[in-house]
């Protein structure tokens, strides 16, 4: 996992609350093997006018203007300032895959969905949840002024605007450590492989129905 | 000290490790498998050189991209095909049961679990699949996982978990004839919003809970998830443990009467303490129709379409006007005067026996009305496809003029072939209404069984308890 520390950049306004994850990446793009390639498809049925599929050439097709990432500059954005709930709907980590590979390092919403909440960490992107009278403000603020950037401290666990407004953020310990250390969930639990083979020993004795297949 | 909840209880007997800031490692009893978030994970586990730490815990089926028409035929879209292919290798790769596409137990994940006895009560079941919370309707810790986690469990059994908050729905009362498990989920969410279970894993509880039977009860647990909870759950009773009897995954002999007696104590504490607790009367709800573009867009089948400009907040009033417009409705239209061209009886939600049998029975003798292009019924597994089969329901369906079909996720969501084109609008038993869930421009309605049955054959929704 790519590790997360500073990160600078165009801020996306995504304004309308309830994204869902099928609006993320619709569902015929789920059906890759693979955890790349996702990012032209990214918002898909709002970004092009016509019907996308899997292997259908994404630069041929019709662009909707009006959709936020086809206006100039977002296209190079990576942070997205989202509404309410952001992320609800199913458990596919495909609608986190879809944002980092287009770009995306980083979510501010007021709230978001759990799994789509806790799948941003296990892939590099950090969800940031800020009050919505900052999100309102921030709304406004690109608004006001298309191509402004954020700097997303992570350690420091800051934001700092364009005129040196410095907002603070909360995020889980844990998480945050292993964000920055790009480290693999797998490696670290099975340094308790004693202790999970103790668990299921004493479990099997209390249980022993949950073991037979 | 106060006593404990049942999340409480299934959360501690789970316990593996937990750090000083609450994160914990969780141990996994079950984890089902399908075809769509899965290959990426086993693809980690390759790359990593990892075998699944305990194989046997493991049950795969492919459900989302089968197809529901001819199955000999085998899957004609080779990206669907792909993904069939790919779970089907590595189950064989990593030793792991699965029900492939032509097995008779095939089925939707959360049907062939609990059919299987497969879930059991007191289990930590996931899944990569949100709708995994279906499986806490036996008294089990059950929620769903992203792809990194299904890895993550197959490496080592556990997973990292922060444990949420306990919030109890109360349902009391009595349901009136014809008002169903669905409808009492759908005002549920209607209440609390999509996002008022978040943070939280749900508890029903109340009269109407307890006299639900087991399909029912994962009706409601299934769509915890549209509340916004990960995991909704219902204490275990007489109910739980009659349907578990004799299925072939559940335990037998000395070791089910062993497990039966440990059952008995699956249920939250009379002293336990929630954070949160919602009220709902069960003796004056009706049968529900969703209106909008989120299931939270809900109302009685008796109300109208509902007007935005009545709305204070300017969010929701906004995000009104959008549903309406997408749903192509108008505000203050009856409920009873909405359309649908299509009709789709299946899903996790309702396509149990029990599903069938409601709606087989709202159709009484009568003829999929003109105005009707496509009615579905897709059976949930092989298994109920039988049964169904064998009590006549599926002759009932046909002569009424219902396709009868294989089981899968089928329009659901719309992987396989059956969709619905734009503008079309769907009266639907599914879990989902979003803006192109069922097929791009698709429209539609969240309902019960039986409330398909009967739009189907009279053309327009109607309030069953009159029908
Ligand atoms: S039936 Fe629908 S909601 Fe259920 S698992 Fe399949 S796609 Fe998901």
């Amino acid at each position: 996992m790519e590790k997360f520390t500073v990160i600078s950049g165009i801020v996306a306004p995504l304004d309308r609350p309830n994204v869902d994850t099928d609006a993320i990446i619709p569902k015929q793009f789920l059906k890759s093997i693979h955890r790349t390639g996702f990012g032209p498809n990214l918002f898909d049925e709002w970004r092009y006018l016509d019907h996308g599929e899997p292997g259908k050439d994404n630069t041929r097709r019709p662009l909707n203007p009006d959709f936020v990432l086809n206006q100039s500059p977002y296209q190079d954005a990576v942070i997205l300032l989202g509404r309410e709930n952001f992320g609800c709907g199913s458990s596919r980590e495909h609608a986190v895959w879809a944002l980092l590979d287009y770009g995306f390092r980083v979510v501010i919403a007021p709230s978001f969905a759990d799994i789509f909440f806790n799948n941003c960490f296990k892939n590099g992107v950090l969800p940031i949840v800020l009050d919505s009278t900052t999100v309102d403000r921030l709304f406004e603020a690109v608004a006001g002024s298309p191509g402004y950037t954020l700097r997303v401290d992570l350690p420091a666990q800051q934001i700092t605007t364009a005129a040196q407004e410095v907002i603070g953020f909360e995020v889980d310990a844990f998480r945050k450590d292993c964000l920055i250390r790009g480290l693999d969930d797998i490696g670290l639990t099975l340094q308790h492989a004693d202790t999970i083979r103790r668990y299921e020993q004493q479990r099997r004795l209390e249980a022993p129905w949950l073991f037979n297949k | 000290m106060s006593g404990k909840t049942l999340y409480d209880k299934l959360w501690d007997s789970h316990l593996v490790t937990q750090d000083d800031d609450g994160t914990a490692l969780l141990y996994i009893d079950r984890h089902l498998v399908h075809e769509v978030t899965s290959p990426q994970a086993f693809e980690g586990l390759r790359l990593a050189g990892r075998r699944p730490w305990r194989s046997q815990s493991v049950l795969a089926v492919p459900d989302h991209n089968v197809p529901t028409t001819e199955r000999a035929a085998g899957i004609t879209d080779p990206v669907s095909r792909l993904q069939v292919e790919t779970l089907d290798r590595n189950c064989s790769d990593f030793g792991i049961t699965e029900f492939s596409m032509t097995d008779l137990r095939q089925g939707i994940v959360h049907v062939i679990g609990p059919e299987q006895g497969a879930t059991l009560p007191g289990m930590t079941v996931v899944c990569g699949d949100s709708h995994t919370s279906t499986h806490g309707a036996f008294g089990a810790l059950a929620f769903g996982i992203g792809t990194s986690e299904v890895e993550h469990v197959l490496a080592t059994q556990c997973l990292i978990q922060k444990k949420s908050g306990n919030m109890q729905i109360r349902v009391d009362g009595r349901l009136a004839p014809g008002v169903s498990a669905k409808d009492v989920v759908l005002a549920i969410i209607g209440r609390i919003g999509t996002a008022g279970g978040t943070g939280y894993a749900l508890e029903f509880v109340g009269q109407v809970i307890r006299e639900l039977s087991m399909e029912g009860r994962m009706t409601v647990c299934n769509m915890a998830i549209e509340a916004g909870a990960r995991a909704g759950m219902i204490a275990v009773d007489d109910t739980t443990i009659d349907y578990l009897a004799g299925r072939p995954y559940a335990p037998e002999g000395a070791q089910w009467d062993q497990a039966v007696s440990a059952w008995a104590d699956l249920h939250s504490d009379p002293d336990a303490g929630f954070e949160r607790v919602v009220t709902l009367d069960g003796d004056s709800l009706a049968p529900q129709v969703s209106w909008g573009t989120s299931p939270e867009m809900v109302t009685s089948i008796d109300a109208v379409v509902p007007d935005p400009d009545a709305e204070s907040d300017p969010v929701k009033r906004e995000g009104m006007r959008n549903a309406l417009a997408y749903m192509d409705l108008q505000p203050g239209m009856a409920i009873t005067d909405i359309r649908p061209d299509h009709v789709f009886i299946g899903s996790c939600t309702n396509a149990r026996i029990e599903d069938l049998r409601a709606a087989a029975a709202a159709i009484r003798g009568r003829r999929v009305d003109a105005g009707i292009k496509q009615a579905l019924v897709v059976p949930g597994s092989g298994l109920v496809k039988q049964q169904a089969e064998a009590e006549g329901l599926d002759r009932l369906f046909t002569e009424a003029g219902f396709e009868w079909r294989e089981p899968g996720c089928s329009m659901c969501l719309a992987m396989n072939a059956d969709r619905l084109e734009p503008g079309d609008r769907c009266a639907s038993t599914s879990n989902r209404n979003f803006e192109g869930r069922q097929g791009q421009g698709g429209r539609t309605h969240l309902v019960s069984p039986a409330m398909a049955a009967a739009a189907a054959v009279n053309g327009h929704f109607t309030d069953i308890r009159e029908d």
